[in-house]
């Protein structure tokens, strides 16, 4: 019956393995606390979902991430009183980042998060620290001026997102390809299967400042949206969101919105924004 | 090569040696110009441009993205094995009590998990069970459930196929005897049935383990999570990235499904064991 | 559960649950007859079929779906320039019935082999010694005695394939998966009514096939 003895013995492997994994997830969840700025200031760390796909603005690049998403996290830390060490990378996909607040996985979001008011039945925002819009990347010879020029072509997006459901609206003469992530639309545009790949201006400007497309693709530069990207936290959490907007205005005057600005996006040539505090959301 | 196969055919005489000569210099070439037809295109679009594959020489790819990733697929599939394992012996043994009260409840959720796709299965229990319960629902344990479910539901069916399989006459020699049922279960049934599972438990894994890439959907960590989605937004070689994944999954898969053979064969071997059953990989459960 | 009342959501849940049908019956005609031809590739004469044969089952059986789907779309069409249809969603739906197909064609071969295995050798034994050729060995003799021990094993597979049709919405068909993540993205508080919806039209599809192809399988069984 030695197999038997080998069996047991894998089975009993399995077993620890399958302890240890348990191990290693039991202390996620359960973050969030009464609200952000006490759980800062008395444990001095924070959980923040960000993107782990998109180059510079959320991007894992090995053991860290990076991208001007991160910067602007480390600024709000900061500003609540936590050192970078003590920050939680927690990855979220567009899709879960609401059901991430709401159940507290993450004590904020900063990822590409659009303000809407579907979305503010649910959560909170502070910000916006940045107003991006929809525009196009297509090759960089395109004569492509914008969706108008699309028409019966086929522009790639993420499915499900609000630039998908954009073009399914405003310009249903385009042909929509979904993928689940925008690695795959830039692959197809690569290889020329779609004309142009469609979302926020700053994520498209992220995938050309990349090395490998250096000079292969452009933005064509015309937006037809507006995406303010906002910081999202719990719907009751007012004092936390009107706390970040102090920190967010200190951060407009004080050169670190720019700093966080040219190390990261700012490296593809474009000049910093400015942050424009007269249109930070009331934390209503 | 079973006995029954090379059973089908006569050695082969002088034509049937040029015949086969034939067919294989004309499979040979057709198989040949396919791949070389594969590596031009890939050429001409630049997918076998160094950039895209030096990614990979660099030990910081593997210790940050695929090693971590590998272990993500790992650990979610062994605690699901197990877990599948206990699943499978509950309700198979539940489906055939002789209980209506027990084996029609146990039948309902045998058929309902085997029915739901794993890709709702795992969407479900990531962002629908949180909504009942307030609480989050980690990642790990949406993909582990969801795998457990599903796999455990696979295995209850294949373990009852086993059970049923044991000759009736060991149960009526255990009942002869004065056991109780559940006696004549625990200590004569499974313990014979189990012993024939193995291969099938074993070729299960395989299944389990290609099936944890639907992680992805839910940003659990796994192997194609973390090797094709965020390794290739650093690089912009997703194609070359998913290659180098599918490799990973066939080496370790191919392991698993050789160690399967070998069980199987060593069961075979013995000559004890008289029930045989088809193994469940056979039946393509996969759902990835 | 009023929003299933709503026109648009219910021709969401149509057109998902058409694809899935359509992928399942495509992909399922193709998959049997690739599946047969490569099970008897697996146990012919010649070396290099049997390679082929084995190299294939390997591959796929080895590989999560989702990558074989995805090299479908990427490997096929954006590198190698395969376009099986001008049409946006043809062409999506092809791409992915040859991913299905190629996947779940190992599944047939094997349990066609194994059904191979259930046959007597005797029988294999007797048609060479009255002069049959592999070919009419096979065709004649083993396979349709193997059909029928396969039946059960066909239907597990079929209810497998029609599971794993929700997997082409990775390359943006969209089908049912993609169908209830887009409901539920837009309709958080009905999470759970949504979800038994899509599960409930799965079961209803689903677990009447397994009982038939049992019913099938026990009724054609060679009782040896």
């Amino acid at each position: 019956m030695r197999i038997t003895r080998i069996v047991a013995l894998a089975a009993a492997a399995t077993l620890t393995l399958g302890g240890l994994a348990a191990c290693g997830e039991s202390n996620d969840g359960g973050a969030a606390a009464a609200g952000i700025v006490n759980k800062a200031s008395k444990d001095k760390k924070l959980v923040i979902g960000v993107k782990a796909d998109q180059p510079g603005l959320g991007l894992q690049t090995g053991a860290t991430y990076e991208g001007f998403d991160i910067e602007i996290a480390k600024i709000i830390a900061k500003g609540l009183g936590v050192e970078p060490g003590g920050i939680e990378w927690k990855t979220t996909v567009s899709l879960n980042r609401e059901p991430f607040i709401q159940q507290g996985q993450v004590d904020l979001v900063v990822a590409t998060y659009t303000i809407n008011d579907e979305r503010k039945q649910k959560v909170n925002f502070a910000g916006p620290y940045y107003v991006a819009g929809q525009d196009l990347l297509v090759a960089a010879a395109s004569t492509v001026t914008g969706p108008e020029a699309l028409s019966g072509k086929r522009v790639c997006s993420a499915t499900n997102s609000t630039p998908a459901k954009r073009i399914k609206t405003d310009y249903k003469q385009i042909q929509l390809v979904e993928f689940d992530s925008y690695s795959k639309c830039i692959n197809a545009l690569t290889g020329k299967t779609v004309e142009a790949v469609t979302t926020d201006d700053i994520i498209l400007a992220g995938y050309a400042a990349q090395e490998q497309y250096a000079g292969k693709f452009k933005v064509v530069g015309k937006t037809f949206s507006s995406e303010p990207y906002g910081i999202g936290l719990k719907k009751d959490d007012k004092a936390g969101c009107e706390k970040i907007n102090e920190i967010l205005k200190t951060a407009a005057t004080d050169g670190s919105y720019k700093a966080a600005w040219d190390t990261s996006l700012g490296k593809s040539g474009k000049a910093a924004p400015t942050l424009d505090t007269s249109k930070l959301t009331n934390c209503g | 090569m079973s006995a029954t196969s090379t059973m089908l055919y006569d050695h082969p005489g002088p034509r049937a040696r040029i015949r086969n000569r034939l067919l294989t210099v004309g499979f040979s070439l057709l198989t040949a110009a396919l791949l070389w037809y594969v590596y031009v295109q890939f050429d001409e679009k630049g997918q076998w441009a160094p950039a895209l594959w030096k990614p990979f020489l660099k030990s910081a790819t593997w210790i940050d993205f695929i090693l971590p990733g590998l272990w993500g697929t790992i650990s979610a599939a062994a605690v699901a094995m197990v877990l599948a394992l206990a699943f499978g012996v509950i309700f198979s043994v539940g489906r055939l009590s002789a209980h209506a009260a027990v084996s029609v409840p146990a039948g309902v959720v045998v058929e309902f998990c085997r029915a739901v796709p794993l890709l709702l299965m795992i969407f479900f229990l990531s962002y629908g069970v949180p909504f009942i319960t307030g609480a989050p629902f980690p990642a790990f344990w949406a993909v582990v459930i969801g795998l457990t479910l599903y796999n455990g539901s696979v295995l209850a069916e294949a373990f009852r196929a086993g059970i049923r399989a044991v000759p009736a006459g060991q149960s009526e020699a255990g009942y002869a005897l004065g056991l109780r049922k559940s006696q004549v279960m625990t200590h004569i049934l499974v313990p014979q049935a189990a012993r024939s599972m193995l291969p099938v438990i074993v070729s299960q894994l395989v299944v389990l383990l290609k099936d944890t890439a639907l992680g992805y959907i839910i940003a659990y960590p796994e192997l194609l999570q973390q090797g094709v989605n965020v390794l290739s937004a650093n690089y912009g070689n997703v194609m070359q990235a998913a290659i180098v994944v599918a490799a990973i999954y066939i080496a370790i898969n191919s392991v698993l499904t050789w160690f399967a053979g070998w069980l199987d064969r060593r069961t075979t071997r013995t000559g004890r064991t008289t029930v045989r059953i088809a193994p469940v990989q056979d039946l393509g459960t996969a759902a990835a | 559960m009023d929003i299933f009342s709503q026109p648009d959501v219910q021709q969401a849940v149509l057109t998902g649950f058409a694809w899935i049908l359509k992928l399942t019956g495509a992909s399922g005609v193709l998959a049997l007859v690739l599946g047969v031809l490569l099970a008897g590739m697996r146990v012919s004469p010649v070396p290099v079929l049997r390679g082929i044969g084995t190299t294939w089952v390997n591959t796929f059986r080895n590989t999560p779906l989702t990558l074989v789907v995805f090299f479908c779309y990427f490997g096929l069409y954006t590198t190698l320039s395969v376009e099986l249809s001008s049409d946006l969603d043809l062409n999506v739906f092809w791409l992915g019935v040859l991913g299905l197909s190629a996947y779940t064609a190992a599944f047939v071969c094997e349990a066609i082999r194994s059904g191979i295995n259930t046959v007597p050798p005797g029988q294999a034994e007797a048609a060479r010694a009255i002069g049959l050729t592999f070919g009419q060995t096979l065709r004649l003799v083993i396979l349709p005695q193997a059909g029928r021990a396969v039946v059960a094993p066909l239907g597990s597979i079929l209810i497998a394939l029609t599971k794993n049709a929700t997997i082409v919405g990775t390359i943006g068909l969209a089908e049912s998966a993609n169908a209830m993540k887009q409901l539920i993205n837009d309709n958080g508080n009905v999470v759970i009514p949504i979800f038994l919806v899509f599960a409930g039209i799965f079961v209803a599809l689903l677990v009447p096939t397994g009982y038939l192809f049992n019913w099938l399988g026990n009724r054609l069984a060679v009782r040896r």
